[in-house]
């Protein structure tokens, strides 16, 4: 279920992307996180207890907002703008 | 004396927040052409970050009484931005001999510059609570990047907490962008916002927008709490629930999403690597790199303005930016304003004492520490917790460093930005030191995270 909420600026354009394999969409502007958090509600797995995540700073500082692409590449999804097509890939952690 | 590096004549200025532009255009109306590197995406710093260009809504909309200020600062970018070197989305990660370690892309570059301006500016100021990390649990201004950048609220039903200028402002622009508010709490007794009053007098057009976005607040039926301290975030997966504890009483309030912060901490890694000394500020909490009143750092060639070297806020950091550049550009002989120069540096010290009274208004928890549980994770990336820090402390151990190399905290990711402060807090009350003798977090580079392997620049 979705975790942030579409206040304003809803009018945009629809972006098709992949989502952990399964197809999803965000609007063109979005950043990785708002597509991903406002239809799901975690974006990775801490890596000591598994527990979900889904960033804290928005301003890149917190390191906490990290996913996969497609070509292998970890970028912040608070800093990284929604690209048509990106296949994004939540990781899940680890525990202890 | 260095060897010198070829080619090293620039001057370079990182940030382009509020300082770090109005800097770049001083330094431009003079004859130099800075290079200005910034890691965002379109110039503002946090505080006038611009929406993306498909965006729609007005500058009064996102920026509210500050929209003319933040189109002033933005219009100025967009004039310089032929006319200097200006570099957005390039991450500054080293500083060491006169040159700049960058990231951009994806490709790893260097700078090397003569004269630099450092404007980092700030980040909130994080005292963990349990539950902290449980998704839809943000800083404060992590809420307002997400209305303001992307049109979002950060969950159907919010609670704001914590305490300084921002709880209100964030609280206020939820409510009229048409979040569900549920509630504020903010840590600091009215008694202390009404003691602070004959500072605040000094500034009475920001004090007025303070009283306006307070009263608005009760006028729409939103609860303020005063003197409430957040204590846990509940919930399983993701947030359920807030518990506050207020004059004794244990209270709770079910909601969806939290956003807390205690005003602001200063972004000091880059002066840190460039050799900057630090002295100790009460006002801040905090070790930050000296300077002295016209913008000088301890290094020779190198200046700091804006929050990234003591918090004061956007409209000191824009004068802050300019009298720096004036500062640069008298040291390298060339003829400056001299007036402007007094000018800028007047306005400053009016602003500063404002910024004492805040301090009166917004109280940091100093007994934070104390209540910290055992069981509560401090340090986010690396999970370590108050517990461990303690356990650490009773083994000897009171230099934040030392603690670090020990138990981990501040190590992670985030190297310390969003722990250390609260690390240095529990490592001072469990080892009876006093705050300011626990040292400070070293900054080691690379000062952000960068991919292994990075190609160079062509």
């Amino acid at each position: 279920m979705a975790l942030l909420r579409r206040l304003a600026e809803r009018d945009r354009p629809a972006l098709g992307f992949t989502l952990d394999g399964q197809p999803a969409s965000g609007l063109l502007g979005d950043t990785l996180l708002t597509a991903v958090l406002t239809a799901e509600d975690s974006l990775r797995g801490s890596d000591f207890s598994g527990e979900p995540r889904a960033g804290f700073c928005l301003m890149g500082a917190c390191q906490d907002c990290w996913v996969k692409l497609g070509d292998g590449r970890r970028v912040r999804a608070c800093s990284t703008l929604l690209e048509a097509d990106v296949c994004v890939n939540r990781e899940p952690g680890r525990r202890l | 004396m260095n060897t010198p590096i070829p080619h090293a004549a620039t001057t370079v200025i990182v940030g382009a927040g509020p300082a770090g532009i109005r800097a770049a255009q001083t330094l431009l109306a003079h004859g130099l052409r800075p290079c200005l590197v910034d890691e965002g995406l379109r110039g503002g710093g946090q505080i006038y970050r611009r929406q993306p260009e498909n965006f729609k809504r007005s500058a009064k909309a996102l920026y509210g009484f500050e929209a003319a200020k933040a189109r002033a600062v933005h219009a100025t970018l967009d004039q310089l931005r032929a006319d200097i070197d200006y570099r957005p989305e390039t991450l500054v990660w080293n500083a060491e001999a006169r040159v700049l370690d960058t990231l951009c892309n994806g490709r790893a570059g260097q700078i090397p510059f003569k004269h630099l301006l450092v404007a980092t500016g700030a980040t909130d100021r994080i005292l963990p609570v349990p539950g902290w990390t449980l998704p839809g649990v943000y800083s404060l201004g992590a809420a307002q990047i997400a209305l303001k950048f992307q049109g979002c609220s950060i969950g159907q039903r919010v609670v704001l907490a914590g305490s300084g200028p921002l709880l209100y402002l964030v609280a206020y622009q939820y409510a009229k962008a048409g979040a569900s508010v549920a509630a504020v709490l903010d840590s600091s007794p009215f008694s202390a916002q009404t003691r602070a009053l004959p500072a605040l007098l000094g500034q009475p057009a920001t004090l007025a927008k303070g009283i306006y976005y307070r009263s608005w607040l009760t006028a729409h039926g939103i609860a303020v709490h005063q003197g409430a301290h957040l204590q846990e975030v509940e919930g399983q997966r993701r947030v359920s629930g807030v518990t506050w504890q207020q004059g004794g009483q244990r209270k709770s309030l079910a909601c969806d999403a939290v956003a807390f912060a205690h005003a602001l901490r200063s972004e000091t890694q880059l002066a840190d690597l460039l050799g900057c000394e630090f002295t100790w500020s009460g006002l801040n909490r905090a070790w930050l790199p000296s300077r002295d009143g016209a913008g000088r750092s301890s290094v020779e060639g190198v200046y700091l303005a804006g929050d990234g070297a003591g918090i004061m806020g956007a409209d000191a950091a824009e004068l802050a930016g300019e009298l720096a550049a004036l500062t640069l550009l008298s040291d390298i002989g060339q003829r400056i304003d001299r007036a402007r120069s007094v000018e800028l540096q007047r306005q400053l010290e009016a602003i500063q004492r404002f910024r004492q009274g805040l301090e009166t208004a917004f109280p940091f928890p100093e007994d934070w520490a104390a209540k910290a549980p055992d069981t509560l994770m401090v340090c986010r990336c690396e999970e370590v917790s108050a517990g461990d820090i303690r356990q650490t402390v009773a083994e000897g151990h009171w230099e934040i460093n030392r603690v670090k190399a020990m138990c981990r905290v501040g190590m992670g990711r985030c190297q310390g930005r969003m722990c250390g402060l609260a690390a240095t807090e529990i490592v001072a009350h469990a080892s009876g030191r006093d705050i300011a003798s626990v040292g400070r977090l070293r900054g080691q580079a690379p000062i952000k995270p960068i991919p292994f392997g990075v190609e160079a620049e062509q």
